[in-house]
């Protein structure tokens, strides 16, 4: 057990340095866009004496090595700062600022990262579940038509575009037949039955794009199984085939299926840009997209490192889940 | 109407009623009630109350339209009237003008509006630091007096005789004094409705004020305005009757919206237009002869109908629009002829052209396209046009203003005096074709400050035919707004052009029928 936990600090600490490195690479990715936000943001205005203004006072015009590390040291002191777009509202109240409290990063972040998550959440109960059965029977039922259909409608849906998907599931269950609704704006306030209902189809198009992998990776891992001596022991005990799968075979397989569904997972909260945007979802991918074209670094970088941390936290999860789940890890020689 | 002169008109404006009370189509009576829901593109996670900052379509929808007021209106038929201000008077040499308020107007905290929030909501337009796109208007106001709460006189550094068309700018918005910062945080303005909820760059919902002073508009009991910035999405909302009207219609889906029994298309052509300026300071495009080869070269219909697939109109080589006053319809039309441009290339010593023209659609949607067509009818007069495609971030820093020629786009202004002395007066910084010409500027002049419409009806008419005959930008079309409603909503019969969505007036003059 003590192998596990200095497993856990080592992959902690590790995640850290990834998380700079991205924080990084984000930065240099950002600077080297053309444009930056005081021009995005004055678009046609942008005279020379304009944008010299913004950047002027929004500290712009100091060199990137000292605006990543003045950025650097408010992250290490938990402070993400203020978007750069209220930050020049701030300072363009002209009159004094009193009264009115600046929105910073985390303010403008945190309900989005709520919805991102309630959204990933809606979708992961429905994919999670539905995903393992199909593998489970799938495997039970390998080569007959069943599993023909299940693997063509699942390999379909993960091999078209995402924002296809969407529109074919809003033309046939929001215009054709109106079962849910096309638009999922969702606010503070609202009944969690309705919440639920408006984020159905997002949820469904991230069920159809995530589906795929952790069925095929189910039953690829159960059938791969099959062959060992232990389930021929097992079927030879007269044992059903759905016993020897789900009491036998399942257990052992557990490992690459956990990975595939940690990843599908991130890939929930990670993945949702293009999905957020054709429902209207208030999500951070929106944000994300909101941000990026208006060049709003201190939004863009803390969107990066949350979408990085929950790879890197899912990941750990997945690697720690799959030694407790084999004993030959957990009980190393 | 046309026994009011205009110079009446101009002189001393009077509010609302007698104005537009003559002319109107008959229809059916306003009915009040209901929870209207829009789905408006140009919306962004950057929006605030701060009307100083306002210039996308979902601010201007809400703050403009909805929460807060002007001093004056542009009516849904393009003329002037008064809104907190009842009525003005100018001196002789319209430097002088006195603005008399309602009274009784309170803003939505309860707070009474007079001539001190007037002069803050002014000021903030000028004060130190504040970056304004309304600061020139304010600050040709040299000196605001307050002769009473409900009476304000202000000189302004030069006769201007649009002065009052200018305080309906949309930045202009009047906040209470002492507690601006306050009112742009909640959005407590003078409007015919209060801000229920506001989540910037997602969703506004507004409610009725129930002691507003206007009582002939604001028919909802409650609106909601949802940002939904992508295109297929908007229409989406609009096809399963999760919003009542949408801005900006996608073209593509245009036919999907009108087979649609349920759903109205409603489009007008305001001052919105597409410009290809040349800097006349560079060779080739200091030969005047050079210049109109070009404005002969481009097929503007073909322009129109690809581009915009139809929803616009064909423009003259200036900047002013039909939603304009003084807008020249009859002017000749430079019009596309390869032979005259041939010729005329001659007149300039050449044999033929090979120009660059820089484009990106960031300056308009479809000006790669519209370059390429442009190129393409240009051959036949034996010019050749280098289609050089920028990148869409930072074109209006690295490419406007910088190359020769490029694409641009304007959405035009409520005056002529505004709009040329925004990009053509000599000098300004905007002025993408440094184009110089002694006898325009000084019509700009003379122009600004005459009171007599019949004048300036004739000194703008020469400043267009000017502008179209040696000016140094090619105006091929004016874009028109489009929009799209659900049949449920009715409205007066006169759709304002000055902006979209009925003049961003929606919420004020429809009503559920």
């Amino acid at each position: 057990m003590a192998g596990l936990l200095r497993i856990i600090v080592q992959r902690l600490l590790l995640g850290i340095v990834t998380l700079f490195v991205v924080s990084v690479i984000i930065f240099v990715a950002v600077n080297a866009l053309p444009g930056d936000f005081a021009e995005a943001i004055l678009g046609q205005g942008a005279t020379p004496e304009a944008v010299t203004a913004i950047r002027e006072q929004l500290g712009l015009n100091q060199n990137a090595f000292t605006r990543y590390f003045v950025w650097l040291g408010g992250v290490l002191r938990g402070d993400f700062g203020v978007p750069l777009s209220q930050a020049l509202f701030a300072g363009n109240f002209g009159t004094t600022a009193t009264g009115t409290e600046v929105i910073t990063v985390v303010d403008q972040i945190m309900p989005r990262l709520r919805n991102t998550l309630f959204l990933a959440g809606v979708s992961a109960a429905i994919a999670v579940p539905l995903a393992v059965t199909l593998g489970i029977l799938t495997a039970l039922y390998r080569n007959s038509a069943f599993d023909r259909s299940m693997n063509v409608t699942t390999l379909s849906a993960i091999s078209s575009p995402e924002f296809f998907i969407a529109y074919v599931l809003i033309l046939f269950l929001a215009v054709l037949n109106p079962v849910f609704p096309s638009l999922s704006n969702i606010f503070p306030g609202m009944e969690f039955s309705e919440r639920l209902n408006r984020t159905m189809l997002p949820a469904l198009t991230l069920t159809l794009a995530v589906t795929a992998q952790m069925m095929r990776m189910t039953r690829a891992a159960i059938i791969n199984l099959l062959a060992s001596p232990y389930i021929e022991m097992a079927r030879l005990k007269g044992l059903s085939p759905m016993r020897v799968i789900v009491k036998h075979a399942l257990p052992n397989a557990l490992a690459p299926i956990i990975t595939v569904i940690a990843l599908n997972l991130a890939f929930l909260v990670t993945g949702v840009v293009v999905v957020e945007v054709v429902f209207v979802y208030p999500g951070i991918g929106q944000l994300f997209v909101d941000s990026v074209k208006i060049r709003d670094i201190p939004v863009v970088q803390a969107c990066c490192l949350i979408f990085a941390a929950v790879y890197i936290l899912l990941n750990l999860t997945a690697d720690i889940l799959s030694i407790v789940s084999n004993p030959r890890l957990r009980h190393p020689k | 109407m046309s026994q009011i002169s205009r110079r009446g008109l101009l002189k001393s404006g009077i509010a609302a009623g007698v104005l537009s009370a003559t002319g109107m189509p008959l229809m059916a009576a306003p009915k009040k009630g209901g929870r209207l829901r829009l789905g408006l593109a140009g919306a962004n996670t950057s929006d605030s109350w701060d009307g100083r900052t306002h210039s996308d379509s979902f601010m201007i929808m809400c703050a403009h339209g909805a929460v807060f007021d002007c001093l004056t209106e542009v009516g849904a038929d393009g003329q002037l009237k008064g809104e907190l201000a009842e009525s003005w008077e100018a001196s002789a040499d319209a430097k002088t003008w006195t603005f008399k308020l309602r009274q009784g107007v309170t803003f939505h905290s309860g707070k009474p509006f007079g001539a001190d929030d007037v002069i803050a909501s002014l000021n903030m337009h000028t004060a130190e630091g504040a970056k304004s796109a309304a600061k020139p208007i304010v600050s040709a106001i040299s000196e605001m007096e307050k002769i009473s709460d409900h009476e304000i006189k202000m000189t302004l550094a030069a006769g201007n005789a649009d002065f009052p068309f200018l305080l309906s700018d949309y930045h202009i918005l009047m906040y209470p004094a002492g507690e601006i910062d306050e009112a742009i945080a909640s959005g407590n303005g003078t409007g015919l409705y209060m801000v229920e909820s506001f989540d910037p760059g997602v969703r506004f919902v507004g409610k009725r004020f129930p002691n507003h002073y206007k009582d002939d508009a604001g028919y909802f009991d409650e609106v909601e305005v949802i940002a939904i910035n992508d295109a297929s999405a908007r229409m989406n909302a609009l096809m399963t009757g999760q919003v009542d009207a949408v801005n900006r219609v996608d073209f593509k889906t245009e036919a999907l919206l009108k087979a649609n029994p349920q759903i109205e298309i409603f489009e007008v052509t305001g001052n919105q237009h597409y410009t290809f300026p040349m800097q006349t300071g560079l060779d080739p495009f200091s030969d005047l002869k050079v210049r109109q080869a070009l404005k002969h070269a481009v097929n503007r219909q073909e322009m129109v109908d690809k581009i915009l697939l139809g929803h616009g109109k064909v423009a003259n080589d200036h900047p002013i629009g039909p939603a304009n006053q003084y807008f020249a319809a009859d002017l000749a039309q430079n019009d596309y002829d390869p032979d005259k441009a041939k010729a005329l290339l001659k007149e300039a010593g050449l044999d033929g052209l090979s120009v660059d023209l820089s484009a990106a659609n960031a300056a308009f949607a479809g000006a790669i396209d519209a370059a390429q067509l442009y190129q393409n009818s240009a051959k036949a007069a034996g010019i050749n046009i280098n289609v050089v495609q920028e990148p869409d971030d930072g074109y209006w820093s690295n490419v406007w203003l910088k190359k020769p020629w490029c694409a641009c786009y304007w959405s035009g202004r409520a005056t002529e005096d505004w709009m040329f002395s925004t990009a053509y007066e000599t000098g300004v910084p905007w002025n993408d074709t440094g184009w110089e010409n002694a006898r325009f500027q000084e019509l700009l002049l003379t122009a600004r400050a005459e009171l007599d419409s019949g004048k300036r009806r004739e000194m703008y008419t020469e400043m267009q035919m000017l502008m179209s005959e040696q000016g140094g930008t090619v105006v091929p079309m004016y874009a028109n707004y489009v929009d799209a409603h659900s049949t449920k909503l009715a409205n007066s019969g006169t759709i304002g052009n000055v902006f979209q969505m009925d003049s961003s007036r929606m919420m004020e003059r429809w009503w559920f029928a």
